[in-house]
């Protein structure tokens, strides 16, 4: 039944990016979406762990950095061909993932969330420091995404390039949510001792969701870099973190719908809020709270709940 | 070599103090509430820079820094009364974007309030350091620690003294039974707020002669906190305290004999290594999950 609802959906967001292009009248508005593009791939695989699995993580702008800085660092100083890099930062993640898992994802609530801040706040210090490598503060530069001789150049490209890898991006979180993998991670998230009391390995549930969330940031990260001049540390920083978890928790979680809501309104509203110039921070800061308090379940799930209340 | 490794811990327990302040405020509001306040290190922000604004007023220092506690106290009871108490029923993920957002509003304000810049305190009586064993200790670096034992057995008093730091003991260990017992879980809520900014407030105070203070301090001071409670077990006083000393002098150690860039570092390589082992910190209580 859930399965075709969301072959639907993603039907549905195709033709939406499809036909957005027609609404965007300039680079600058491209630009906006596909940062939006960006944010919502990272938080496709983020709501998979937060989401589905309930298991949260404030250090996810780590995997993401760690991608970038891997297709930076292999491109402009190695010479590698941008797709080698890309998989190899995947890889490098990946494995980081996995070997960070295990002890990690044993600790609950709270501890997880400090460890996690952890690790990526561990990130963040090392691109800062290793300048030699990573450029330190000022960043580096991975130069343009090419494949096969074709180079990407315009906005135009990056659009479809990022609208397609959310697609795949969608389509592979989805296939993991209806599969037996899917129903287990639901049954974590109910209560993990009842999950495992009823035979679900719960840890190699975990570890298998939070791996995959961690290659979704670092696949991100990868093409981001290569999209901008420059990637800086910043990028990798906690409130990098702290904003693809609001994307989320914004939107809905355990809505792959609601984490797009949430990566587009989010990846948005800087954009409107620097006509307020120096009060940025604190609107951007009063609505975090704001949102959160009068729909602490997020906006698609509230939203939704108020049509069927109407029609019911 | 003697006196250098004495210079690392003067100075690592000088801070650590600052983390262990940090680290209580963390734990009271947990204890009270199970909320994580990530504005812990705005109280810390505020109680310093409020204090810089009013002596630059002309407000002699003693009196400053009260109005300053105080000030950051009504922060913290708005922050409660505000923000935390509407969203009670969120999940732990809401209520840490909440207090996250909250934090960020008020660096907002702040920079707006004040500006950019790093402002500093004189140090409370003089910068004639004594000499021991060839390493110099500040008077402040004293002030900081002296305040900061008096805060610790002032809290030891008031929680096992007091009926209101009974009752706030009391929230603890059981809210429902609390409440059965006739204590107003809502009004410990709303103290734990207050004394949790007072806490904060202390701490930036006594440490802005020694290490200025910006807007933005707040956040790495906060985040070190964090990792003093979660160090020490989350919701004990004197874990967070040792925590917050440990992560003070494994900094200054770090940064002395390793690497001054990776000072920041080291606090959470620490709360990593630890949780890896014991899952819930030094001294906390080893929970098990109810069906």
């Amino acid at each position: 039944m859930f399965r075709n609802e969301r072959m639907i959906g993603l039907a549905v967001l195709a033709v939406i990016i499809a036909i957005l292009p027609q609404f965007l009248p300039n680079n600058y508005y491209y630009d906006v979406a596909i940062q939006a593009g960006f944010n919502a791939i990272v938080c496709v695989g983020l709501n998979l762990l937060i989401g589905y699995a309930g298991q949260i993580s404030l250090g996810h702008a780590g995997f993401f950095g760690l991608g970038a800085y891997a297709s930076a660092i292999l491109c402009t100083r190695y010479g590698w061909p941008p797709i080698l890099a890309l998989l190899a930062g995947a890889l490098v993640v990946g494995v980081l993932a996995f070997v960070l898992a295990r002890p990690i994802l044993k600790l609950k609530g709270h501890y997880l969330a400090m460890a996690t801040l952890g690790i990526g706040i561990i990130i963040s210090i090392v691109l800062n420091t290793e300048a030699q490598i990573t450029g330190g503060p000022d960043g580096i530069s991975a130069g343009p995404f090419s494949i096969g001789g074709y180079t990407i150049k315009t906005e135009q490209t990056w659009y479809w390039v990022v609208g397609g890898t959310l697609l795949v991006a969608i389509w592979l979180a989805n296939n993991l949510v209806d599969s037996p993998v899917g129903r287990a991670l639901r049954a974590v998230n109910g209560s993990e001792v009842g999950a495992e009391v009823v035979g679900v390995d719960t840890a190699r549930y975990k570890v298998l969701v939070f791996v995959v969330s961690a290659v979704f940031a670092s696949v991100a990260g990868s093409l981001f870099a290569h999209y901008l001049p420059q990637i800086t540390p910043a990028k990798a920083d906690f409130f990098k973190s702290i904003e693809f978890v609001t994307m989320v928790v914004f939107g809905g979680m355990a809505s792959t719908f609601g984490s797009l809501v949430g990566a587009v309104f989010l990846s948005a509203l800087p954009q409107v809020l620097t006509v307020f110039e120096d009060y940025e921070a604190m609107i951007l800061g009063a609505i975090m709270m704001g949102t959160m308090i009068f729909m602490p379940r997020g906006l698609v799930p509230t939203l939704g709940s108020l049509l069927v209340r109407r029609r019911g | 070599m003697l006196a250098s490794f004495l210079q690392f811990v003067f100075s690592g327990i000088t801070v650590g103090s600052i983390y262990a302040l940090c680290g209580l405020g963390f734990s009271i509001i947990f204890n009270a509430s199970h909320v994580i306040n990530f504005a812990q290190g705005e109280f810390i922000m505020i109680g310093g820079m409020a204090t810089v604004s009013l002596v630059a007023l002309g407000v002699p220092l003693p009196v400053a820094i009260l109005l300053a506690i105080l000030a950051t106290m009504l922060v913290g009871f708005a922050l409660e009364k505000f923000a935390v108490e509407p969203a009670r029923k969120a999940s732990v993920t809401t209520l840490i974007i909440i207090t996250i957002g909250a934090s960020i509003f008020l660096r907002g304000i702040a920079q707006e309030l004040w500006d950019k810049n790093f402002h500093k305190l004189p140090p409370f009586s003089g910068d004639q350091p004594f000499l021991i064993a060839g390493a110099s200790l500040m008077p402040q670096s004293l002030w900081v620690i002296g305040v900061t034992v008096v805060v610790i057995v002032g809290l030891g008093w008031f929680f096992n003294r007091t009926l209101e730091g009974k009752a706030m003991l009391a929230t603890s260990f059981n809210t429902l039974a609390a409440q059965l017992v006739g204590v107003n879980t809502k009004k410990v809520l709303l103290m734990s707020f207050g004394l949790s900014a007072m806490l904060g407030a202390i701490g930036g105070i006594v440490i802005t002669p020694i290490t200025f203070t910006n807007y933005e301090t707040g956040i790495m001071l906060g985040l070190k906190g964090f990792s003093a409670a979660v160090l020490g077990g989350l919701g004990n006083g004197m874990g967070a305290v040792v925590g917050g000393l440990i992560v003070g002098i494994a900094e200054a150690m770090a940064a002395g004999y390793f690497s001054s860039a990776y000072k920041d570092a080291v606090a959470f390589i620490i709360i990593l290594f630890v949780l890896f082992f014991m899952p819930s910190g030094l001294f906390g209580k080893s929970g098990t999950e109810r069906v």
